[in-house]
């Protein structure tokens, strides 16, 4: 599994997120309440509203711009509004470095990775 | 193995009636479908809202790419059944398909009747059934100006509206002297003809179309009494005709329609029709709600499910025109054997009809108010007697005249009757949603079924259903609380927090058991701000609880980069402070450096990893352009310059501004001093408005000049500058501690009254202790982008992580 470094566990806030560029795609990476940490395209499928400044609830987030809520576990939009994005896998090593796998996982085929 | 069932349409009815056969028989059948269109099935009612800019195209997909392979279905989308072989059991395509089948549905629905005119071939000439329609008329819309469209009925109108949305110029031209002539009677189409023209649409009636006229693009259309009218664009909507070319074709009985019996099955075995193709007891009809009830018939047949078949449906029309309530079922005309009940008020715009018959009521117009839409139509539908109540059902104002509430009414509808038209949702869809998915809010069913997520004209009903299957106790529970994720109300909230002196969300949320235990984008920030203006101490403010412009401090623009107005207290700059932001504008390539309507500076297209740069090197405060907080205080001249002036209306701006800058508030706050009466500040449409006398100041309380429109109340009025600040900062304190989260002040003093406003801030002493409560509030406030500047940590999260470009392993 091909792993790169993006900055360390402490530097996100809890229940908020921070943006890492990766070959040419901007990720939005989150810190939950739980303290896991979940990674997505940056890009609110609906009119491309930036994930990374929306309120977060438990594993979902709510897009700035028009209110829809995406659950970052899988990537899908809820009900009634349609769609999905590109999730990323994200390990913590035990000296706290992020390790985020750049290739996206689509957890629905009709999802393109942009 | 599994039957063959083929289906030819994949439009509103068939896939409608797929939906329920797969509920009943998930298993029974393979299953596929041809459509010509080259889409998934999608909301062809919404088309109208699509063209108007309310909704967009993707939004009235009803079943996506995915639903089709999650069912198993196969889908040739962009394939024309062109031929039918009811021996050998197989259809074939224009594309060379041929596909055999079991059972065979033909849900082709209707053609759009285009009139024989010559030059009706010509480019921008078309007619308003699908996508691509509506396509071509949003592409022409930027790039041509005049539109006609011929038919003055329920589709060229919401056509011709949507145009005007388009910036189009349009006329309307119609054959008879009134419109929608099969809908309304003559009073209702004048009304409704004097509202639409009064939206900017032109109508030209009586008018019979000869020709078009053009070479290769439309340029008008020519009248048979020698007239012309310019066009860039014709859109033909005067009728449709049922699509039964292939049905004929193969040799089926068809009269206007496929000719089927009430189990929908046409005179040929194993073949079945439904939709606007089908005719059914002499009557093929063009509106979705019949379709879903022959749907759902057709679904048991093929399930092998009992059903005694379809019986006829009565139709309602509706106009999707917005500002327009109008509402027609039935027969509306007037006759020899039946009588009505008018109600007519054209200065309200208001126009009631109720046809009575034989003691039944047989059909209604309402024009302007429709709320009695639903109950008329179910006395229509159900046939009830009425004799000796007749005038009750529409001028009785006690309730039990009031004819039937809509529970009564939910509880009278059969199972498989749609009570949401657009998305057709039926009865028992809803019942369902309530029983087993323990949906309890008109917002849940929304969510689960998409009940009155269209139109929005059967949330009555929704909400009737509710309280009918829960039962009288069950509607306290289904009390609309502040967002989703409780029943509470804001009092209720607001008292817990004081009584149980909860200081965090998360205890909130905790001890008054939120359903759903972290919140949602609408309850975090309105708890967040409660909670600092209960325990403006004790509450450490939840960052992670702001909306985002409140939590990066500017507002977030469309492509996600931010616009940042400092501070320009009553409107006034020095030279100084203008050449600082000039340069900060070229450092930092803004890309617009505009005058708001707030008066002052702002700079658009803002990275926001430069933020806090932009911020530091200004120097100035934060104008919290963003914030439910104080924005301007806006000012005009004033004595110091003017020659009407009375008093220093800038002073007085500057001074509050300067006092009450920072300041949280339930939604935004803007303040106004005008130096006289003359008002040039405009101090009488804002939350705060403060207007010279000679001798004194005026104030104002509860304007607004945005969405709607409100002139502000009088609250007092005052001696000294001084009075002016006292009564404003208690003026403020009380709103602070009393409204509703995101509810301006125009809103909140229209719900409890200026009277209980005024009666709050009589005493003195009352208004120094609301006075004092603030000041604390204040005092405990800094300037958020000095904060930012100052503090590292706070910058880190406008910064980007850095990709550390050595791989992990
Ligand atoms: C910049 C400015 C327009 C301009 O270029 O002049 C502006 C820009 C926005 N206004 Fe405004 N309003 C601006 C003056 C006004 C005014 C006029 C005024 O303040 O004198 C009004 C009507 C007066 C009033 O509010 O009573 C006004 C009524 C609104 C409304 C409707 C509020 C209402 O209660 O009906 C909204 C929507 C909302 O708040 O929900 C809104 C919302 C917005 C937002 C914040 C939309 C948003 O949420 O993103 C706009 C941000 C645009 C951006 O990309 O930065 N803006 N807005 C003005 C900033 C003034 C300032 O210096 O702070
Ligand atoms: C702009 C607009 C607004 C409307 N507003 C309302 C409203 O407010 N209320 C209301 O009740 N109704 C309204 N209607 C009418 C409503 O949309 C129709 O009654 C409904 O869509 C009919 O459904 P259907 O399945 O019979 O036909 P359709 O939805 O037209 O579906 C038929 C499909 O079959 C396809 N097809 C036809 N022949 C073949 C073939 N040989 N091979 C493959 N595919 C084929 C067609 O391309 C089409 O996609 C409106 C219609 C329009 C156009
Ligand atoms: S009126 Fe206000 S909200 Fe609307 S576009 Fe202009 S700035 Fe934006
Ligand atoms: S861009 Fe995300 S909801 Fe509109």
């Amino acid at each position: 599994m091909e792993q790169i470094i993006i900055g360390n566990y402490k530097d996100i806030e809890e229940k908020r997120a921070r943006i890492v560029q990766v070959n040419g795609v901007e990720i939005s990476v989150f810190k939950l309440s739980s303290g896991e940490i979940r990674a997505i395209e940056n890009r609110c499928p609906h009119k491309g509203g930036k994930l990374s400044e929306g309120i977060v609830s438990g594993h979902h987030v709510f897009c700035p711009l028009h209110d829809w809520k995406i659950d970052m576990n899988d990537g899908v939009v809820q009900a009634p509004d349609e769609g999905c994005i590109a999730t990323y896998q994200v390990t913590v090593a035990e000296n706290g470095d992020l390790q985020l796998d750049p290739n996206p996982v689509l957890s629905d085929t009709s999802c393109e990775a942009s | 193995m599994k039957k063959k069932l083929v289906m030819v349409g994949n439009g509103m009815a068939g896939v409608a009636s797929i939906e329920h056969l797969l509920k009943l028989a998930p298993q029974k059948y393979d299953i596929t479908i041809f459509g010509s269109e080259p889409h998934p099935n999608y909301n062809r009612i919404m088309l109208s809202s699509v063209l108007a800019g309310d909704t967009e195209m993707k939004d009235i997909v009803l079943n996506d790419w995915n639903w089709y392979k999650e069912n198993n279905i196969t889908l040739h989308a962009g394939h024309t059944v062109n031929q039918i072989d009811t021996k050998n059991k197989t259809v074939s395509t224009d594309t060379g398909m041929t596909e055999s089948y079991d059972e065979l549905i033909l849900a082709t629905g209707s053609l759009p009747f285009m009139l024989p005119l010559p030059g009706a071939d010509k480019e921008g000439v078309i007619a308003f059934r699908d996508i691509h329609d509506c396509e071509t008329m949003i592409e022409t819309a930027k790039q041509y100006r005049k539109a006609v469209v011929i038919g003055g009925g329920l589709l060229g109108l919401e056509a011709a509206r949507g145009l005007l949305n388009l910036n189009m110029d349009v006329s309307v031209v119609h054959i008879y002297k009134h419109l929608m002539e099969r809908q309304l009677d003559q009073t209702a189409a004048i009304m409704l003809q004097r509202e639409l023209e009064s939206q900017g649409m032109k109508f030209l009636l009586e008018k019979n179309s000869d020709s078009i006229t053009g070479k290769q693009r439309v340029t008008g259309l020519k009248f048979d009494d020698g007239t012309w009218a310019e066009a860039d664009l014709i859109v033909m909507a005067v009728g449709i005709r049922p699509n039964i070319g292939l049905a004929k074709e193969a040799g089926m009985e068809v009269n206007r329609g496929i000719v089927v019996n009430d189990f929908l099955e046409t005179s040929f075995p194993n073949v079945y029709a439904i939709g606007e193709c089908a005719e059914h007891r002499g009557i093929a009809y063009g509106l979705v709600a019949p379709l879903y009830e022959q749907g759902a018939v057709l679904a048991k047949r093929l399930a092998g499910t009992e059903t005694d078949g379809y019986h006829g449906s009565v139709t309602s029309t509706k106009l999707k025109v917005s500002g327009v309530n109008v509402f027609s079922a039935g027969q509306f005309a007037d006759d020899v054997n039946s009588r009505s009940i008018r109600v007519q008020d054209d200065f309200n715009g208001i126009y009631k009809k109720v046809v009575i018959k034989n003691g039944r009521v047989i059909g209604s117009v309402l024009f302007g108010d429709t709320s009695d839409s639903s109950s008329i139509f179910s006395m229509i539908r159900n046939g009830d007697d009425v004799t000796g109540k007749e005038k009750e059902i529409l001028l009785a104002d006690d309730a039990s005249g009031k004819g039937k509430s809509d529970v009564e009414l939910v509880a009278a509808m059969s199972d498989d009757e749609i009570v949401c038209g657009c998305n057709g949702v039926s009865k028992s869809d809803i019942v369902a949603a309530i029983n087993d998915k323990g949906c309890t809010s008109v917002g849940e069913i929304k969510a689960c079924t998409k009940a009155s997520g269209g139109c929005g004209s059967c949330k009555n009903l929704v909400e009737g259903l509710l309280t009918h299957t829960l039962g009288e106790d069950g509607v306290t529970t289904v009390k609309e609380g502040i967002c989703e994720c409780t029943s509470l109300g804001r009092d209720e909230v607001v008292a817990a927090i004081r009584d149980m002196k909860l200081t965090t969300s998360k205890e909130v949320m905790h001890v008054l058991e939120w359903e759903n235990k972290e919140g949602c984008s609408k309850c975090r920030p309105a708890l967040n701000y409660y909670l600092g203006m209960v325990w403006p101490e004790e509450h450490e403010d939840e960052r992670e609880s702001r909306f985002v412009n409140e939590r990066n401090h500017a507002n977030i623009q469309k492509d996600g980069r931010y616009s940042v107005v400092p501070r320009m207290y009553g409107g006034v700059t020095t030279p100084e402070d203008l050449m600082k932001i000039a340069e900060v504008a070229v450092k930092y390539k803004a890309e617009l450096v505009k005058v708001t309507g707030g008066q002052r500076l702002d700079l658009f297209g803002i990275e926001k990893e430069d933020l806090p740069k932009v911020w530091a090197e200004l120097g100035m405060e934060s104008g919290y352009a963003y914030g439910k907080a104080l924005r301007t205080v806006k000012t005009c001249v004033g004595s110091t310059w003017c020659r009407f002036g009375t008093q220093d209306s800038i002073q007085m701006g500057v001074d509050l501004e300067k006092k009450f800058q920072r300041m949280n508030t339930p939604a935004k706050v803007k303040m106004a001093v005008s130096g006289c009466p003359r008002n040039c500040a405009e101090a009488t449409i804002k939350d705060y408005g403060v207007v010279a006398i000679d001798g004194g100041w005026e104030i104002y309380v509860g304007g607004n000049g945005g969405t709607d429109v409100r002139a502000a109340d009088t609250l007092v009025r005052v001696k000294t500058s001084e009075e002016v600040i006292e009564w404003s900062g208690a003026y403020m304190q009380y709103y602070r501690e009393n409204a509703n989260y995101n509810e301006r002040t125009s809103k909140w003093i229209e719900r409890v009254g200026i009277d209980a406003i005024k009666e709050a801030l009589a005493e003195p002493e009352e208004r120094k202790a609301l006075f004092d409560r603030l000041d604390k509030a204040l005092s405990l406030l800094e300037d958020p982008w000095k904060e930012v500047v100052e503090h590292e940590e706070l910058r880190k999260s406008f910064e980007k992580l850095a990709v550390n470009e050595q791989l992990a392993n």
